[in-house]
């Protein structure tokens, strides 16, 4: 059976949302529920940044959703006010996925953790990033379980100590990006909770993406696991660690822009000093390159042990998406064939018994 | 085969009968579903009321030629209201040995034996276990035996039409229902062109099959070896519009209607499991219905994905067996504490574990109620046939919406699979289900607020407010809610109260009253069963009642919460049997609830009940009443 092309014209994230003219600020997305993570935690200047951020999309506050599983993280519904789903343990992408599907006129977001994310969760999320449904996933990397009071995570470094692992874990740590990329998502962002302008650019470039858009943040967790990312927010380390991506920029990083990212080896990248190498020889910024293995290969210079860590847009491409292309399906059935409910329950083959 | 008035039974080479049984049996590459089918469909134009039992492995191909890899499809047609697809079968056709060996044993003394012959070679023989033939023996004395070299008859019959000799081979099925459509008088229009409309990409294929059914028509009529012919008239059913339905089916366009009735589009979100996956199959055609359905991931995700569009305002449905219930477990708690509207359809199969996937058991009534952490209840619907699954699905989805609950619906794999007759419905007769959804603020407080979960008085639904609902936004969850405002709350007092509310809620719902099937008004013995067993109990009781004693009859369809005057129904008979295909544990159910101490009869063995085996333990029950 061929199947049927349906001209899904190329449409924005946001799309179908209906907007408000109405000037919106982040007090309008605070609600009256008391946060109540605890003092320092990461997850305060995340929700912060996403409160400030959406009144910029000029969306109908009732139109967004806030859709979450299990973890500290997870709590975070409560705190919008918007529509919210705090649900069950790694299963807020599969039930954000029958929302969207089912409704084209809500901004979904899903809002999830690197144990409820990427162990519990793990099959959902690979399969709704392989689907492209039009979802925004932040997921808080904090590298440990911390609702649960400090076991290692599917994101803790090898050998870490821990309740769970007084010996130290034993097992490889995934690289989020890379497992999306892996996934082929179709939007992958990386952002530190500190960086209040990354955060903020990555989560504007995810709302407008059309698609399921995975954003992953680095977010601290004082009690269990402080200082986590600390290297990253020292001024003096940041400069040679991150490395800020910009579409269509070459990717150069370093208190002076002393360092590039060059191609090396069988379509890998490493980190050269541009005096070394050149200035041409420093790639540029691709987001839209179809091609996975270039945003893959540029994960991977994200090493665990924060030598280097890429933020920004790895990867944003347009793929149709699941949602918009399910209900197209629908629109072309009902286009086909007009819904006849009597006829549809007599069939083809019937009988007549007569009345006596 | 009961023999009706007719001379001597035989006119002029013609018996009239009241009702056969026929038992298709054969390899499961010899498409004997698919003989079996077109020969009920038949019947069904014929209107005879009929009862079908397709019987086939888990394997999609077992070794051929083997006991494993038999597969078997009983019709009971009749002239009358008939209630299920027979004990045993009056004509068996068996295609090989395997068949033959695995089927003979429920061919009663005197039943009519039709075997291909081509099959019937040592090397078959030998592979389950024949010395000889019992072809050549007097193994098969007692029966009417007919030998038929369908295979080589039927590659004589297509021999012009150039198609390779393995092509032809197989359709010896159509030959053997071409026999049998014959035999039994049957109309063979339907068949041809049911014939040319599934190959109709392959016209060949498509003539070769009309070829191979003619010959086995014509076989019959012009040799001698079939002395007689029989006929089944139509039944007096009730008048209206019939058709032919399976459970399954049925069931898919209960979930359409109810779409339609309640107009909120559906999204199944399921994983493909025997035997509930042709749930998904036909409502994935219905997408002018509005009707999404979403192969998920895994069963999780099926049931997830249903919850979340439930939130969003569609009607959530899940699909699956036993084993994907057990994984759905903790999203059913979701929606017991979110109170979200979500029908979960079950179809049972033969457990625990993998268990037997493709055949029958009512084993997963505990689970349906208790199957989950905490107190989480759920209303239950369990149809009681193939047809009747439409007007359960309905119900089912009815108090979904009405009572803002997930609700599991409780079929299994014989009813699923099985076929009968249905009256169809008027659509204009279908109840209304729409539901309002919350528009305003509620809050009984004077705050201007929204309190997802004040509840309707009556029902104890909570408010349903959908997102886009401006100024209604709200946050829902697994944590426990406070009562009216809907926080996330810890008290004790509050937990205590929400847990006794969802319980009230549930036990609250309305449910017709049980009805008490008893002619004779003075029966002091009640039979009660749920689900699939009322073909057989009702067959059963029929003999009972025949044989000159009393015995009344009731059936639940909800067995969450149980018909209000249950507890007055039971104390009413001396004694009270509950034949069940599990371990007994409605009997567990009804003797915890009501204190009556009823008879658990229970039978587990992957098939339906038998009415004679039936009539054995109720006739018992009712002589020692009466001694």
């Amino acid at each position: 059976m061929t199947a049927i092309d349906l001209g899904l014209p190329a449409l924005g994230g946001l799309a179908g949302v209906p907007t408000t003219d109405e000037p919106q600020k982040a007090k309008d997305y605070k609600s009256d529920q008391e946060v109540r993570w605890c003092p320092g935690c990461g997850d305060y200047v995340v929700l912060n940044a996403v409160q400030s951020f959406l009144p910029s999309l000029g969306l109908k506050r009732e139109n967004i959703v806030f859709v979450s599983g299990i973890g500290c993280s997870s709590r975070f519904p409560y705190y919008m006010n918007t529509y919210g789903m705090h649900s069950i343990h790694g299963r807020a992408t599969a039930i954000a996925t029958g929302l969207a599907t089912a409704r084209e006129d809500l901004s979904v977001w899903v809002v999830t953790g690197d144990g409820d994310a990427l162990s519990i969760g793990g099959n959902h999320l690979i399969h709704t990033l392989r689907r492209n449904v039009n979802l925004k996933i932040l997921l808080f990397n904090n590298r440990i379980y911390g609702l649960t009071k400090g076991q290692y995570s599917p994101t803790s470094e090898t050998g870490k100590v821990t309740k769970s692992t007084p010996m130290g874990s034993l097992d490889n740590p995934f690289n989020p990006v890379s497992l999306a990329l892996g996934a082929e998502a179709t939007f992958v962002g990386r952002a530190l909770d500190s960086d209040r302008k990354g955060l903020t650019e990555v989560l504007r470039q995810a709302a407008e993406h059309r698609g399921t858009a995975l954003v992953e943040i680095y977010q601290n967790c004082p009690i269990f696991n402080d200082g986590a990312f600390d290297v990253l927010k020292d001024a003096d380390e940041a400069a040679s660690r991150l490395i800020p991506l910009e579409h269509g920029k070459p990717i150069v990083f370093g208190k002076d822009g002393e360092y590039g990212v060059v191609r090396s080896g069988f379509g890998s990248l490493s980190v050269a000093k541009v005096a070394d190498v050149g200035e041409d020889a420093v790639v540029v910024h691709d987001a839209h390159n179809d091609d996975p293995s270039y945003s893959f290969a540029l994960s991977r210079l994200s090493t665990q042990d924060l030598t280097h860590t890429i933020t920004g847009v790895f990867r944003s491409v347009a793929r149709p998406t699941y949602d918009d292309a399910a209900r197209a399906q629908v629109a072309a059935a009902v286009e086909q064939k007009a819904p006849n409910l009597q006829s549809l329950l007599r069939g083809k083959d019937t009988w007549t018994v007569a009345a006596d | 085969m009961s023999t009706s008035v007719d001379g001597n039974g035989a006119t002029g080479g013609v018996t009239k009968l009241d009702r056969v049984v026929i038992r298709f049996a054969g390899d499961s590459g010899d498409g004997m579903q698919l003989t079996g089918d077109r020969f009920t469909s038949e019947a069904a134009a014929f209107g005879n009321d009929l009862s079908t039992m397709p019987n086939f492995p888990a394997e999609i191909r077992a070794p051929q030629g083997t006991i494993p890899g038999v597969s078997s499809f009983q019709v009971h047609f009749a002239d009358y209201d008939i209630l299920t697809p027979g004990d045993r079968p009056d004509v068996l056709v068996a295609m090989n040995p395997a068949a033959l060996k695995a089927n003979i044993g429920d061919l009663p003394a005197g039943g009519t034996l039709i075997v291909n012959t081509d099959e019937f070679v040592k090397r078959n023989l030998t592979k389950v276990g024949y010395d000889g033939s019992p072809l050549d023996d007097d193994s098969l004395e007692a029966y009417q035996v007919h030998p038929v070299a369908m295979a080589s008859i039927t590659q004589e019959a297509l021999a012009e039409t150039g198609l390779g000799k393995k092509d032809a081979e197989r359709c010896k099925n159509m030959f053997a229902l071409g026999l049998l459509s014959w035999m039994y008088h049957r109309p063979t229009e339907g068949t041809e062109r049911f014939l040319r409309e599934k190959f109709a990409k392959k016209p060949d294929i498509a003539e070769a099959n009309v070829l191979a059914f003619r010959a086995g028509y014509y076989y019959g009529e012009t040799t001698e070896s079939f002395a007689t012919t029989y006929q089944v008239a139509p039944a007096k059913l009730a008048p209206g519009t019939y058709r032919q339905i399976t459970g399954n089916t049925a069931l898919a366009y209960g979930i359409v209607a109810a779409s339609q009735q309640s107009k909120l589009p559906v999204l199944l979100g399921t994983y493909p499991i025997t035997p509930a996956s042709d749930i998904l199959h036909e409502l994935s055609k219905y997408k002018q219905f509005g009707i999404l359905t979403f192969q998920a991931e895994d069963e999780i995700a099926g049931i997830c994905a249903a919850l979340g569009a439930s939130y969003g305002g569609a009607l959530g449905v899940t699909s699956t067996s036993g084993p994907g219930v057990a994984l759905k477990s903790e999203a059913i708690g979701l929606g017991v504490m979110t109170e979200l509207p979500l029908l979960v359809i079950d179809v049972q199969r033969g457990g625990p574990s993998t268990g037997l996937p493709t055949k029958t058991e009512q084993a997963d009534l505990l689970q349906a109620m208790f199957g989950r952490n905490g107190e989480s209840p759920v209303p239950i619907v369990a149809p009681q046939s193939p047809a009747d699954c439409f007007a359960a699905a309905v119900e089912a989805t009815h108090i979904a919406l009405k009572y803002r609950t997930p609700v599991m619906l409780l079929s299994d794999g014989a009813i699923a699979n099985g076929s009968e007759p249905w009256l169809v419905p008027d659509v204009e007769d279908l109840a209304d289900l729409t539901v309002e959804f919350a528009a305003e603020p509620n809050a009984t407080d004077g705050s201007g607020e929204f309190w997802p979960y004040l509840r309707d008085p009556e029902t104890l639904a909570r408010a349903w407010a959908i997102p886009g609902t401006a100024g209604l936004q709200h946050r829902i969850g697994g944590l426990e809610k406070a009562d009216g405002t809907g926080n996330i709350s810890y008290e004790p007092a509050n937990h205590d109260k929400m847990v006794r509310l969802r319980q009230a809620k549930v036990d609250g719902v309305e449910v017709p009253d049980l009805a008490v099937d008893d002619p004779s008004g003075k029966a002091r013995v009640l039979v009660l069963g749920w689900g699939s067993s009322f073909g057989p109990i009702g067959a059963a009781c029929r003999r009972v009642r025949k044989q000159g004693h009393a015995i009344a009859q009731a059936h639940l369809r909800n067995l969450n919460p149980f018909p209000k005057n249950l507890g007055e129904v039971l104390a009413g008979y001396d004694k009270v049997v509950v034949p069940e295909m599990n371990l007994g544990q409605l009997a567990m159910l009804l003797r915890a609830r009501y204190l009556v101490d009823v008879i658990s009869h229970t039978k587990v063995a992957g098939l339906p009940f038998m009415a004679e085996e039936l009539q054995d333990v109720l006739t018992g029950v009712v002589k020692g009443v009466d001694a």
